[in-house]
């Protein structure tokens, strides 16, 4: 066990992919001697040099492009795209390449690319540096998309992404880089895509996934004080969803709270709670409610404090849910 | 990566003018049927490779034909025909060696040829059974690819792959006039050139991009977006398939060489439609056609064939029951070409699998049990 912030856990995660396979490369904008914008390769470079840790030009398609042609080449490329608002470039090769190639193959080529956003805001940033386009991603057949929301699944999911043989978009809430948190670097890791009950609870679930868990377990401390029993649901994995871990919890609260930083307009709690609407009809007690972004622009750094769902914005959900 | 000195790379070696003026086309074999020599470009081939190239021109034209027919009869929903561009494909593609990789866009039916890639498999996507569903790695020959430009990007980092590996294979990227204005190309230059990739871009500028002519994608030569790159780019006949072959060997030696990529333009023609959709009447001359029809690359290279007495009527009359073979083989497979489970739809979504795609096909497997042995829909009233 070790004491480290989510970014040193996600350094360690690709030094331990590197040594493990001599396959994996890093690639990306400023990756290399700098380490890049947010230092999650640091060092790196250093140590694996320049034909495994890549710095790249300035082309985020480039970068995807010729990633997806080294992984038929049999590379396992890990690839950084610098901010959440300059993945656009790229998503051509990513929804009409990377994610369709395995079955326009019939299965006969893998394509396992990874690729890493820091994404989500808080840090005060100027426009295209404060977004969550998961959902843009989790639409998309033929992609995993997962977030990390502490440094131990950080440490864990990335080699279990870089491990998998599918493209995985690799979310990082990139205001949680500089929490601390104990990782465990030889405890066996579940499954990828399995959601984890990270706060017991009886009266309430609250779904979330990477920035917002956080925000979920300081509402159900606060909670708490009140009476109220609030469960947490770490989601990790927005494609594929486990919806029976959530089915599980909500079906034991009988309520259920989706909070994302997205926009909640076709977000993942609009999935979310369709799909558990479907299955657990009989066991709500209220209709499951979202808690997200705003069918707007994100706003200028000024206004983002307000912007984002905080404790009040998932407590005023809560006693909705609750008061039904 | 390693990159290799800037200084290794050489000076272009087109032969072509570099700026302004009628840029020179590389010809070894003029539209009359002549064998004239090049200052830069040779080419010495046995007269049976000289029959091969005729015969691989002709048993193209002959599949492409094949399946034009094949559409308009209902058993294609699409085909992108070749004709015009047999010696461009022909000839860069008995260039590459068998350790060579290609990415093709979805015309190379004369570059699979080359790579013994059976046609049958070309016509899967065409008929609407599969979207490619060949192993690209059996005969180095990638799936086809829709998306303009996008597969010289995949190339690109194959090549850069390869360049890691210390093979000193190469790779060839095919795309098209119009693909040269796609960012994707641009970036696959640049990529290419920082990292010295081994990779040929071998363009066949067939001067249309549907009904848009090449000045709409470009306003100097495409051969010379490479200055800009830092690599050679060169042009070259497209429909003179031995100038094409000695050109596209010299550019993937090049490669192999280390000294990192570089452009062919092969200049051609789309004789008929962009595709089975199109009506080329729309928008460009018969005049054009017509002038372009001289200099049919096929005809060119019987004649010469003919004059040097190279091959005799046995040797035509033979790749007549061929094509006869071919086209016959050909319009038996595609009509016989089953049309794929339903439940194929959730097959190979994914490599390692997904929960919800598991959950979809139960749940539409269920729902497809749902009806009775007849066909018919169940009292319920479930209806397709």
């Amino acid at each position: 066990m070790t004491q480290m912030p989510l970014a040193k856990a996600l350094n360690e995660s690709l030094r331990k992919a590197l040594e493990n396979d001599p396959k994996v490369l890093i690639m990306g904008e400023d990756v290399g001697r700098l380490g890049g914008v947010f230092r999650i390769t640091d060092g790196l470079h250093k140590d694996f040099g320049e034909d495994r840790v890549i710095d790249t030009p300035l082309a985020e398609s480039g970068i995807v492009g010729t990633a997806v042609g080294l992984a038929l080449r049999g590379y396992r490329p890990v690839v950084e795209i610098q901010f959440d608002g300059f993945v656009f470039p790229a998503y051509d090769q990513i929804v009409t390449q990377l994610a369709k190639m395995h079955a326009r193959a019939l299965g006969k080529i893998k394509l396992p690319v990874v690729i890493r956003i820091p994404y989500g805001g808080g840090i005060g940033a100027v426009e295209h540096h404060s977004e969550s386009p998961e959902a843009l991603f989790a639409h998309v057949a033929g992609l995993k998309v997962v977030s990390p929301s502490n440094a131990n699944d950080a440490y864990w999911m990335l080699q279990q992404a870089i491990e998998c043989d599918d493209p995985v978009i690799f979310f990082e809430p990139k205001r949680r880089y500089w929490d601390k948190g104990e990782v465990d670097t030889t405890a066996v890791p579940g499954d990828l895509h399995k959601a984890v009950v990270v706060q017991e609870g009886t009266d309430l679930t609250l779904v979330a996934y990477g920035p917002m868990v956080k925000v979920c377990r300081e509402a159900a401390a606060a909670a708490a004080k009140e009476g109220r029993s609030l469960e947490v649901v770490d989601l990790r994995s927005m494609s594929p969803i486990d919806f029976d871990t959530v089915q599980a919890s909500t079906e034991k609260t009988g309520r259920l709270v989706v909070v994302h930083e997205a926009p909640v307009f076709y977000g993942a709690g609009a999935e979310i709670a369709a799909r558990i609407t479907e299955r657990s009809f009989y066991h709500l007690e209220a209709p499951v409610l979202r808690v997200g972004g705003f069918h707007a622009p994100y706003p200028p750094a000024r206004l983002e404090e307000e912007y984002l769902p905080g404790l009040d914005r998932v407590l005023d959900a809560v006693d909705r849910a609750l008061a039904f | 990566m390693s990159v290799k000195s800037t200084a290794a790379r050489r000076t272009p070696r087109g032969g072509a003018k570099r700026r302004g003026g009628e840029p020179g086309l590389v010809q070894l074999l003029t539209p009359e049927g002549e064998r004239v020599e090049h200052s830069e470009y040779s080419i010495d081939l046995t007269p049976e490779e000289l029959r091969g190239l005729y015969r691989d021109m002709v048993l193209t034209r002959r599949f492409d034909a094949e399946a034009i027919t094949l559409q308009r009869q209902g058993e294609l929903g699409l085909w992108a025909s070749l004709l015009g561009q047999e010696a461009a494909q022909i000839g860069s593609g008995r260039a590459t060696r068998a350790d060579d990789y290609v990415f093709p866009t979805y015309r190379e039916h004369g570059v699979a040829w080359t790579r013994d890639v059976d046609p049958l498999n070309l016509l899967g996507m065409f008929r609407g059974v599969n979207n490619g569903g060949w192993d690209p790695n059996e005969n180095n020959f990638h799936l086809y690819t829709i998306v303009i430009g996008s597969q010289t990007l995949h190339a690109t980092g194959y090549a850069m792959g390869v360049a890691k590996d210390g093979a000193d294979s190469a790779v060839i990227a095919y795309f098209g006039d119009g693909a040269s204005s796609q960012g994707d190309v641009a970036e696959a230059f640049t990529f290419a050139a920082v990292y010295n990739a081994p990779v040929v871009f071998f363009c066949q500028n067939n001067q249309w991009a549907i009904s848009e002519p090449t000045e709409k994608q470009s306003r100097v030569p495409i051969y010379q977006r490479a200055d800009g790159f830092g690599f050679p780019g060169v042009r070259v006949d497209g429909n003179d398939v031995l100038a094409v072959l000695a050109v596209t060997r010299a550019a993937l030696e090049h490669a192999r060489s280390g000294q990192g990529p570089m452009l062919v333009e092969a200049f051609t023609y789309r004789m008929g439609a962009h595709t089975t959709t199109d009506d080329p009447t729309r928008y460009r001359a018969d005049e054009e056609r017509e002038e372009w029809a001289s200099k049919d690359p096929i005809a060119r290279l019987r004649t010469y064939l003919e004059k040097a007495g190279l091959a005799d009527e046995a040797f035509y009359a033979e790749i007549d029951v061929e094509s006869d073979a071919l086209a016959k083989r050909v319009r038996d497979g595609v009509r016989n070409m089953p049309n794929p489970d339903v439940m194929a739809i959730f097959e190979n979504a994914y490599a390692d699998g997904h929960a919800l795609v598991d959950e979809e096909r139960a749940q539409f497997a269920e729902y497809l049990a749902s009806f009775d042995d007849a066909g018919q829909p169940a009292a319920h009233g479930k209806g397709h």
